[in-house]
């Protein structure tokens, strides 16, 4: 079975769009969407349906933290997202609202756990940033694989038994074997927002026969996306970083 | 898991065992056969149980991700592997013959053999590195030879894919490597660079040229770090008939810094295919091991040495290309064919400092006569073509250390060319497209054939405003 994994699509319909596309190409039997559908980009509203009927078609979508604030506290937030959050909380009506605030904090698939930020504590949000707490985070869960997103860098950490976790950047379409011997924990990069330097927005696609993780980049047009956030009365900043993909 | 319980007969997923052919450190090994394969196989299975050495268990890991993504034919082909939380395991096709460790026991060998030998080694090590893989256990065991020629490389427990994690890079509790061949840079825990495996191979041709290991075989840290500041006994010293060009070539791989080693496996195996043109240094000349001023500035640059930013083994290669061009000379009048050929070798190599070049011509022998190399007034035929290459590179001001010269022999033009890039590892090559096209239209020209069959990039160059590109851009022009 072919996963598809999507997360912090954050309102960026123009990515989301092009990893869809690329993900239908090349074909997959199942959708986990880990998180993070609103926040920073201009089109939440297009996004959360889009979302809300791929659920209904059977994918697994799981709550974000920007997801949350809609509904919950932004007080935590820095002023760019709390700003974005705040402009968001008036595009999305009350369904859509509800659609999002149902949302579980993880999901748990056979010897695999699919969460937004980690796997010691999904509400807390807090980030895997490296591999104290990815061993943290695999240290909680009897999952062989932990799939998640939040940080917008993809990395891989892997981990034997009596040994600490190692982080290993993927080279996008290149496979990675999970080897059934350790845990693994695949912090899967932003559709919406990338963080690690590339524009490109990022997806990835598991195979639970072959055990194989593949991270795929996807050109998008950054121009569109950018200019709607301008023309929204956004912060500028959050249509700049777009184009540096940090 | 009973591990222990193997018998003759027992059938594994489909692979029957028949019988056990070795048992080392980290695993065991059964000839194994199954119905409808045909292939010799092994089905090699680790030492996992309590108390086994936990770094067998990893390496184990390693060729189980390694070796399923490798092919060609300089690695036992990956048959099968079995799932880690039943049994694991790998079948791989089986080698016939014996590995080089049983040949090196008759060391001193020829030199003659020994760069015969080592010129397919280095062959196969660069096309492994080509596929994003560092071995770091080059050494005689797990060096073998297909009946047809090629060198496999085998064992890929300690070997690092740069497109893969590495297992390995958080257990450098002790240096990973075997400690006669390991490299200088991989006894201080660095696993990033392939010409540790250049290191690793100089060790082996020094013990095939003088049937001893170069560092001996030290068991301890301590042992293994001597070589940061230790140059080994020359070869010359060990066997006095190694020639010169074979010490320059095993010493230069034994350098301490690996800036000043053969940059890549290919650049080393064109060394040992061509020792006419292996350009004779110091390292030529040496009797006896460094006095004690080489040996304490060497242990100052050992003691620097730091873990440098992670580079790919594909960036590596591409910054030490093999770069041919390929001249006709066969006829006077394309002066400006061979300064548009100059001008992109040119700037080919202004980003490469480290890249080779070779620049060769075709000599076309007849099938009549074969030696006929006089040319009407008497010349040698094949000394004026040298200097015509010499003469043509001169612009390009090259050390002789990054240059060689060529002039090919054989009937066919492209075909000469094509079998000096298969087997001398080019990476680029450049040849002028020429020809009168009405020439070409009935025989079909040299830079089309090669371009469409070599196995490297070809750039074929073009000089704008000669009659041949204008009778190209009139043939484009009525075919469109």
């Amino acid at each position: 079975m072919r996963i598809v994994f999507l997360t912090d699509i954050h309102a960026n319909r123009e990515a989301f769009e092009a990893c869809l596309a690329d993900a239908r190409r090349r074909g997959y039997d199942r959708m986990v969407l880990l998180g993070d559908f609103v926040g920073y980009g201009a089109d939440p509203s297009w996004v959360v349906d889009v979302c809300a009927r791929l659920v209904d078609d059977g994918a697994t979508a799981l709550l974000g933290n920007h997801d949350a604030a809609v509904f919950g506290s932004d007080e935590d937030m820095n002023s760019r997202a709390q700003a974005a959050i705040r402009w968001t909380r008036g595009k999305l009506d009350a369904a859509q609202t509800a659609w999002l605030k149902a949302l579980p904090l993880s999901v748990r698939e056979d010897d695999r756990l699919y969460v937004h930020a980690n796997g010691w504590s999904p509400e807390s949000w807090g980030y895997v940033t490296g591999p104290d707490e990815a061993e943290r985070s695999m240290r909680k869960t009897d999952a062989r694989a932990t799939f998640c997103g939040h940080t917008h860098v993809p990395v891989i950490y892997h981990m034997s038994p009596a040994r600490p976790a190692a982080p290993f950047v993927p080279v996008p379409d290149r496979p990675v074997p999970f080897l059934t011997s350790r845990c693994w924990l695949a912090v899967i990069g932003s559709v919406g927002q990338p963080r690690d330097g590339m524009a490109a927005a990022c997806w990835a696609v598991y195979d639970t026969d072959t055990r194989e993780i593949v991270y795929r980049r996807v050109p998008y047009d950054v121009d569109a996306a950018a200019t709607k956030i301008r023309d929204a009365g956004l912060p500028t900043s959050l249509a700049e970083r777009l184009y540096r993909g940090r | 898991m009973h591990q222990d319980k193997f018998t003759p007969g027992q059938i594994i997923d489909g692979f029957r065992l028949e019988e056990e052919v070795h048992r080392g450190g980290m695993a065991r090994l059964w000839r194994v056969t199954k119905p409808g394969e045909k292939r010799p196989m092994l089905m090699k299975i680790p030492f996992l149980g309590e108390g086994d050495d936990p770094s067998a268990i990893i390496g184990f890991e390693v060729e189980h991700m390694i070796l399923p993504r490798l092919s060609g034919p300089h690695v036992p082909q990956c048959i099968a592997a079995g799932d880690f939380a039943v049994l694991p395991y790998l079948v791989m096709e089986r080698i016939p013959g014996k590995s080089l460790e049983v040949r090196v026991r008759d060391a001193p060998l020829a030199p003659e053999q020994v760069a015969w030998m080592g010129g397919k080694i280095a062959g196969a090590l660069g096309d492994v590195h080509r596929r994003h893989v560092i071995h770091f256990d080059i050494k005689p065991a797990n060096i073998m030879f297909r009946e047809d020629g090629p060198a496999v490389l085998l064992d890929y427990g300690l070997a690092r894919h740069d497109e893969l994690p590495d297992l390995l890079a958080e257990e450098s509790d002790m240096p990973i490597g075997t400690a006669a061949y390991i490299a200088p840079e991989q006894v201080l825990g660095i696993r990033t660079d392939p010409r540790s495996d250049i290191f690793a191979l100089g060790c082996v041709l020094y013990e095939m040229t003088t049937g001893r290991l170069p560092f001996g075989n030290p068991q301890s840290r301590t042992g293994m770090r001597r070589r940061l500041f230790q140059d080994p006994a020359p070869p010359r010293a060990v066997v006095p008939h190694c020639p010169l060009w074979l010490q320059e070539v095993i010493l230069r791989c034994l350098e301490v810094d690996p800036d000043d080693r053969f940059q890549t496996a290919g650049q080393l195996a064109h060394a040992l295919q061509n020792p006419d043109q292996v350009v004779l240094t110091d390292r030529a000349q040496r009797v006896r091991g460094p006095g004690f001023v080489d040996n304490v500035k060497s242990w100052w640059r050992g003691n620097d040495r730091k873990s440098g930013p992670v580079a790919r083994v594909a960036d590596r290669l591409d910054r030490a290309p093999i770069v041919m061009a390929a001249l006709d000379l066969s006829a006077d009048d394309h002066e400006a064919i061979h300064d548009a050929v100059r001008r992109q070798v040119r700037s080919l190599l202004k980003g490469d400092p480290a890249a080779r070049f070779v620049c060769a011509t075709v000599l076309k022998t007849s099938l009549v006569r074969i030696d006929e190399r006089l040319d009407p007034s008497g010349q040698n035929i094949y000394l004026k073509r040298l200097v015509a290459l010499k003469e043509w590179a001169r612009p390009l001001d090259l050390g002789a250390e990054s240059l060689s010269l060529h002039v090919l022999e054989g009937v066919d033009p492209a075909e000469v060319l094509l079998d000096y890039v298969r087997h001398n590892q080019v990476d680029h090559l450049v040849l002028g497209a020429r020809g009168h096209s009405a020439m070409r239209r009935y025989l079909g020209s040299v830079s089309s054939q090669v371009a469409a069959q070599a196995p490297c990039t070809v750039t074929v160059v073009r000089a704008r405003g000669t009659a041949e590109s204008r009778d190209a851009e009139a043939s484009a022009d009525a075919e469109a």
